[in-house]
């Protein structure tokens, strides 16, 4: 029983390893209760015509999933992060071929379309979620969030808050990449 | 002293006889008293994943408010609390729910606490018994006489307040 005074410092490392381990771990960041499976079923409307015009984003509904690999991003021009983001969703659309789907959370129409005419428009389809009951099916609990949903309509990843350079090639496009186009 | 006891006393009483207001706003509350009382209720034992320290029931955040109306939206067309339950851990995870499932990935949780206890005062039990054991054997320990030299020091210190030297 020589070995029986190490054990309190044996202890006190264990503890200590816990400790280092939790503290490094994102508590904000929650696993999404939907990885792997089937997205939810849905249909959104397109953002609203203002002033006798047409309406825009032609809408987005489950059926538009499933048919190759996407990103489901929830957006809003309230939304701060979004405007850090829409850069990233930008590069994506545009220099990657990456299909994205909008979800425009609690927006007003014109302030929606001002924004996208602003700083463009880098989804293949939104739909106008204007009361969130979509996005709660989607389990989203903040804007900016993005879906990386597989050509069999599964969701794959979550990314929660605004998608940053470094999520961008060490995350989604490696992922997009490997799921297939 | 017999004032503030009163006072007290009164405070306690008016306090457990009102229920907690919430962030509930009027235009939210049912109009079956029963049916708002369990939504309440289920509120209470949900997280708002906004403010994480924060019930539904007590959060301003936009989100809270859009599940309130949800749960009482479940509740009118009939779901029972369970069903209410599982339709929010479906979308948001267990993480919603303030009090955790009991399940094996949780047991930790819950018995974790109860386990280091019992390790402790098993710890403790043995220590005791360890030199309970050692003090009848008589071979050590507190049990062990003095011996004659010891006992002269003893004498002298007791008689003396001390051995010269030691003095301050």
């Amino acid at each position: 029983m020589k070995w029986k005074f190490l054990l309190p410092a044996a202890i006190f490392a264990a503890v200590a390893v816990a400790f280092a381990v939790g503290l490094t771990l994102d508590s904000q960041r929650l696993p999404s209760a939907l990885i792997d499976q089937p997205a939810p079923q849905f249909e959104l409307p397109p953002i609203a015509a203002i002033d006798g015009g047409d309406p825009y984003g032609g809408g987005f509904s489950s059926r538009n999933l499933g048919g190759g690999v996407a990103l489901v991003n929830v957006f809003a021009s309230w939304c701060v992060p979004c405007r850090v983001e829409h850069p990233q969703l930008m590069s994506l659309a545009r220099d990657h071929g990456v299909s994205i789907f909008g979800i425009n959370q609690k927006d007003k129409p014109e302030n929606a379309r001002a924004w996208l005419e602003r700083h463009g428009d880098p989804y293949r389809a939104i739909g106008a979620d204007n009361d969130g009951r979509v996005s709660i099916d989607w389990g989203v609990y903040g804007v900016p969030e993005t879906f990386v949903v597989d050509a069999e309509g599964r969701i794959r990843y979550r990314h929660v808050g605004p998608i940053m350079e470094r999520d961008l090639t060490g995350t989604l496009l490696p992922m997009t990449a490997e799921l297939g186009p | 002293m017999r004032a503030w006891a009163v006072i007290f006393l009164s405070v306690l009483v008016l306090a457990s006889g009102t229920q907690r207001a919430g962030a509930v706003e009027p235009s939210e509350v049912l109009s079956d008293p029963a049916l708002e009382e369990r939504a309440r209720e289920i509120s209470q034992g949900l997280r708002c994943l906004v403010c994480q320290n924060q019930t539904i029931d007590d959060s301003n955040a936009g989100l809270a408010k859009d599940l309130r109306i949800l749960v009482r939206e479940r509740l009118m067309a009939g779901d029972s609390d369970q069903e209410v339950m599982a339709f929010i851990t479906d979308r948001y995870g267990d993480f919603v729910l303030l009090k955790p499932p009991l399940k094996t990935g949780t047991l930790l949780l819950w018995f974790g606490p109860g386990a280091i206890l019992l390790l402790g005062a098993g710890a403790l039990a043995r220590f005791y018994a360890n030199r309970r054991r050692q003090g009848s054997a008589g071979d050590g320990g507190a049990a062990k006489p003095l011996s004659e030299t010891e006992k002269k020091r003893l004498q002298s210190l007791l008689k003396n307040g001390g051995e010269k030297g030691n003095n301050p």
